[in-house]
């Protein structure tokens, strides 16, 4: 690994932890679904940058592509998808 | 008590752990199947991509039991999302710019994903990527144009014909080559389309099977019970 490739996946890393701890803090659930898509995501290069292209295929395929959209779909069956001024107006009955 | 139970949990866990640690040095023994399988697996399966020599030739029954855990999550996602009996109000369509995107999309995606598939012992890729790419071209004209289900039973019949495939080759190569799911046909030329014996095959076979699985999982999620809540 050369010195840019280094700091590269320290980024990504970064990115991945900020990432991770948004998707717990976050108080939209559509947000923080797609804050756990950006965790994959990152995670994908990081695993392409580290020579692994199959798991960072399939990383991108599953992790950040089909979880979340399952993630999504299962907000939306429980009536959680709410987006912007919406989910602030119904956030205070909960 | 339950309290004393979660106490009972933590420490035995801490216990499990702890021995494990203190009784096997770091890194130790060494693995050295890695070097092995990367010296001898070009010549001995004859896929350039040495990952897909890993997993559908050495680790091959590994990959029938993943492919059996993924069947058996998808069939009880279904038996719990397909309910039959809820009226479902009739969705809205999608706009002009989504209808036409997902259509001009869907062979797009459809031709990458059975690349992938097809390319899965030359380059990076195999069934499992290419399979979740074609589930997700099949769903897009669902994501468009609501309410336009895909034939669940054709679904199914896919997938069963894909996962008998996967199998029946297994058991050919048992009683030919005397090891369930040894490669048959030969290697082929390092590198070519047409190499590494029946691998194509059952990746074509896992590319499939996954590929119908998760549509009809997504259309599943997709189709009923969407207004629970509002």
């Amino acid at each position: 690994m050369s010195e840019w490739q280094s700091w590269l996946a320290l980024l990504l890393i970064l990115i991945i932890l900020c990432s991770a701890l948004a998707v717990l803090l976050l108080k939209n659930h559509v947000a923080a679904v797609a804050a756990a898509s950006v965790v994959s995501l990152a995670l994908a290069v990081l695993f392409a940058l580290l020579r692994a292209p199959d798991v960072a295929m399939t990383e991108a395929a599953v992790g950040a592509g089909l979880s979340s959209l399952i993630l999504a779909f299962g907000l939306r069956r429980l009536g959680l998808w709410r987006i912007g001024a919406e989910a602030q107006e119904k956030g205070e009955d909960d | 008590m339950r309290r004393f139970t979660s106490l009972l949990f933590a420490g035995g866990l801490a216990f499990l752990l702890f021995s494990l640690v203190a009784t096997l040095d770091f890194g130790d023994p060494p693995m050295r199947i890695g070097s092995g399988i990367l010296a001898q697996a070009p010549a001995q399966v004859g896929t350039a991509n040495i990952v897909t020599a890993v997993v559908l030739a050495y680790r091959g029954i590994d990959t029938l039991g993943e492919l059996s855990i993924l069947f058996a999550a998808a069939t009880a996602a279904g038996l719990v999302l397909a309910r039959p009996g809820r009226a479902v109000s009739a969705p809205k369509p999608g706009g002009f710019v989504l209808r036409v995107g997902a259509d001009l999309l869907l062979p797009l995606l459809v031709v990458i994903g059975l690349y992938i598939i097809a390319h899965g012992h030359l380059t990076p890729g195999g069934g499992f990527q290419g399979g979740v790419i074609l589930a997700a071209a099949f769903f897009l004209p669902l994501l468009a144009s609501p309410g336009r289900e895909p034939t669940h039973a054709g679904l199914s019949l896919v997938e069963g014909l894909a996962g008998g495939g996967f199998i029946l080759i297994g058991l050919l190569a048992l009683w030919q080559e005397g090891a369930f799911l040894e490669p048959l046909l030969g290697t082929g030329q390092l590198g070519a389309l047409l190499s590494g014996g029946t691998l194509p095959l059952l990746y074509l076979a896992v590319g499939l099977k996954v590929g119908a699985e998760l549509s009809a999982l997504l259309a599943r999620l997709m189709g009923e019970g969407h207004d629970v809540g509002d």
